[in-house]
């Protein structure tokens, strides 16, 4: 322990002392990943790195935020936006576990992201040292993996190891915990090129026999539809599997997470499927006789009850992830491995086939597309227009009128996550960026500011609701600071909208603790930051606003004042199918 | 159906726990767990006796290889292996009857005495779970006062060799 106080207060003076501190080698190895960016809050036990980073602030940039889960949502942003890894620096204790949600978040929905956290001296381990937190026993299980560093000579493998583990197969965010006595030691630094521990990492090719099989089932299916997810996003298969649907002509629907991963405007694509997805694709998926399932994980708010979930399909399942498949549904054929591979490999088996085989194949189809336009005519998806309010609805419709379909969205969670996933019809990977699997509210704001500073030239909106945004608003500090000119629009309806209309449908309209209508007044909080502040009450109003706020330079808030009990329909009830979907 | 895994994982601290956390986490039951080391001391071998149907088995051994650490999941079960679990039982038996009855037992189960004092002995005995239970079962009546076992571990076995002891027993 007296060696260890020498090390962090006076080094010995020695050659020691010209080698690198823990911290150095950490910012080296950051820079060896082609880390440009990190999102961040100081704190005790992470000084030294601060101290370095300060250093290094030309090769690195460091964001500031106002609270950790700002900093990992922020990270999710940059990550989903870009594919690269986002970057996350917060410190002990309390620094550790405000950034749980957004691990956690992270994690449920696949996201690149290396999140480092300091730690009380390793001689304080143990203690209940001040600051103290065990992050890696609390993220355990949030994380593909994640590490205590014991030795700064350690460093250099784990950073290496940290960044390979986060990219490949599925990807996922991974801890590495730094305690404050190995960012000051003094040590040998090595660049690493390899991964002590690869086999964990690597997914196995496609089988190429499966896939095969998978296309002549396809080939030869009567009624199929193509459910995907974010797994086409994360592989990039747009282009595969757009080239693909075309050449059979297939159903796509996507998840919410899979939004983007074919254009939502194509004739081909029937809508989101699931609890909030469309009557036709919900329709379909029940009455398909083959299920093509890429890049998905058979959430329960896909597939509802699963016992009456796509009941006469056979279900051919493709995933990066081995332990996906199986784990809700079991398929009838099962390809773990890389969706856009399989997509590739689906196509090479399309080229080899005669015309004619294609035109029958399509044909045979006819009457199942009729079936579906059918379904599509019987229940678009719809809403009641007013006069004197306005509907979530039309401001979505309105926004992507205004944006000519080309912006970035994020969202919170909640009716006006909803709302977008139906109205915004998105044509691109990477152009929702949304919380899926966790279902974060607060995520929209900070994830816009992370795909912001990503993408500087690209218009990025957070939709949020108003009870989501007064989660994480104080990020918007952060949007100013950083001149990151994020557009904000809050779907603001004075109620947790989402929980009211669950009490509305499936609680007798007993509105427990859902009102929320004490709020601060949001054009004086936009401009209380530094941010302009924008409000629309009236239907006249939107679209004069709403281009108003689109049209500003900087970091722009809209307050815009909705109906106040509007239902998202369609809705599945939680643990029905498709049957039981209520439209209106 | 009951299955033994074999988990072979990088011997560091925390590993097992994420093993143990992994298998809480998706509600799988463990029945009996033990740890040591394999034929490579950086390798751990973890056992762990589980229970459930074959979905639910194939899905534990997947979850459990996307681990960073785990190099390699078997279900032993699945293939010709042998399996053990070794009990310390404490039976109070004074010089006398009792003590004979105790003795026969542990020479008819091929068990051991491992400590003798005037009022209690320390027996120890291995085999599979039913030997093992059988065993513990027919000691109660002279009065057991302590059982510590240490759960299966397994091994494979070439498919060809007859279980020694089962033709024993």
């Amino acid at each position: 322990m007296v060696a260890q106080q020498q090390t962090i207060n006076e080094p010995l003076r020695s050659a020691a002392q010209d080698l690198p501190t823990g911290a150095e080698m950490l910012v080296e190895a950051l820079v060896h990943e082609g880390v440009d960016a990190i999102f961040g809050y100081p704190g005790g036990a992470v000084l030294h790195i601060y101290d370095e980073l300060w250093r290094a602030r030309d090769r690195i940039t460091h964001y500031l935020v106002r609270h950790e889960q700002g900093a990992v949502h922020m990270a999710e942003g940059y990550a989903r936006a870009t594919g690269r890894v986002g970057v996350v620096l917060v410190t002990s204790g309390p620094g550790a576990t405000n950034a749980v949600t957004g691990i956690a978040n992270a994690y449920m929905d696949s996201t690149l992201l290396v999140v480092i956290t300091g730690q009380v001296p390793k001689h304080l381990i143990g203690t209940d040292a001040f600051q103290e937190v065990d992050t890696v026993g609390i993220t355990r299980p949030c994380v593909k993996h994640n590490y205590l560093v014991r030795e700064a000579r350690d460093l250099p493998a784990i950073v290496r190891e940290a960044f390979h583990l986060a990219r490949s197969g599925r990807p996922g965010p991974v801890v590495i915990d730094i305690p404050k006595d190995v960012s000051a030691a003094r040590s040998n630094y090595s660049r690493l090129d390899h991964v002590s521990f690869p086999f964990s990492a690597e997914s196995a090719p496609v089988n190429e026999d499966s896939a095969q099989q998978a296309f002549e089932l396809i080939l030869g299916a009567k009624r199929p539809v193509l459910y995907i997810g974010g797994g086409i996003t994360n592989s990039g298969a747009f282009d595969g599997l757009l080239a693909f649907a075309e050449s059979l002509r297939l159903p796509v629907t996507p998840t919410l997470m899979g939004l983007g991963g074919f254009p939502s405007s194509h004739p081909l694509c029937l809508g989101m499927l699931g609890m909030h997805g469309t009557y036709a694709a919900n329709m379909a998926v029940a009455e398909s006789d083959l299920l093509v399932a890429l890049g998905v994980r058979f959430d329960d708010r896909v597939t509802g009850k699963l016992a009456t979930f796509a009941p006469q399909a056979s279900i051919i399942h493709v995933d990066i992830d081995p332990a996906n498949i199986g784990k809700n549904v079991a398929p009838s054929l099962a390809l773990a491995g890389d969706v856009k591979q399989a997509l590739d490999r689906f196509l090479l088996l399309v080229l080899q086939q005669s015309d004619e085989e294609l035109r029958a194949s399509v044909q045979a189809r006819e009457p199942w597309w009729d079936q579906i336009r059918n379904w599509q005519r019987q229940q678009p998806l719809r809403f009641t227009g007013s006069q004197d309010q306005i509907k979530p609805q039309t401001v979505i419709r309105e926004l992507h009128r205004l944006t000519g379909g080309e912006a970035l969205v994020t969202t919170d969670v909640g009716q006006h996550q909803m709302w977008v996933a139906q109205f915004y019809p998105f044509t691109k990977s990477r152009q929702l960026i949304t919380s899926g699997g966790l279902g974060t509210m607060g995520f929209g704001l900070p994830a816009a500011i992370g795909a912001q500073l990503a993408l500087p030239e690209q218009l990025v909106i957070a939709v949020v609701g108003d009870g989501g945004f007064q989660m994480t608003n104080q990020e918007l500090a952060t949007a100013v600071q950083y001149g990151l000119p994020v557009k904000i629009l809050i779907m603001n309806n004075g109620y947790l909208g989402m929980v009211r209309q669950w009490q509305e449908m499936f609680y007798d309209r007993t509105y427990s603790e859902v009102d929320i209508s004490v709020a601060p007044d949001f054009v004086k909080l936009a401009e209380a930051y530094g941010a302009a502040g924008f409000r629309a009450e009236r239907p006249a109003e939107l679209r004069s606003v709403l281009k108003a706020a689109l049209e500003h330079k900087g970091v722009a808030v809209v307050d815009i004042v909705v109906t106040k009990e509007e239902n998202v329909f369609p809705i599945v009830p939680a643990g029905a199918n498709a049957r039981d979907m209520i439209t209106q | 159906m009951r299955h033994t895994l074999s988990i072979i994982v990088a011997d560091e601290p925390g590993e097992l726990s994420r093993i143990v956390g992994l298998f809480s986490a998706r509600g799988f039951n463990i029945e009996t767990l033990s740890v040591g080391e394999s034929l490579d001391p950086r390798w751990s071998r973890v056992t762990i006796v589980t229970r459930g149907d074959d979905r639910t088995i194939h899905q534990i051994v997947k979850q459990c290889e996307r681990l960073a650490r785990v190099r390699e999941v078997q279900d032993v079960t699945t293939r010709p292996h042998i399996e053990r679990e070794m009990a310390l039982i404490t039976v109070s038996a004074s010089a006398g009857a009792d003590r004979q009855e105790v003795l026969s037992l542990v020479s008819v189960f091929r068990a051991k005495v491992v400590d003798i004092s005037h009022t209690q002995l320390i027996v120890e005995a291995s085999g599979n779970k039913e030997k093992v239970d059988t065993f513990i079962e027919l000691l109660r009546p002279i009065g057991v006062t302590d059982i510590t076992r240490t759960g299966y571990i397994a091994i494979n076995r070439l498919a060809a060799q007859p279980d020694i002891e089962r033709i024993a027993s």
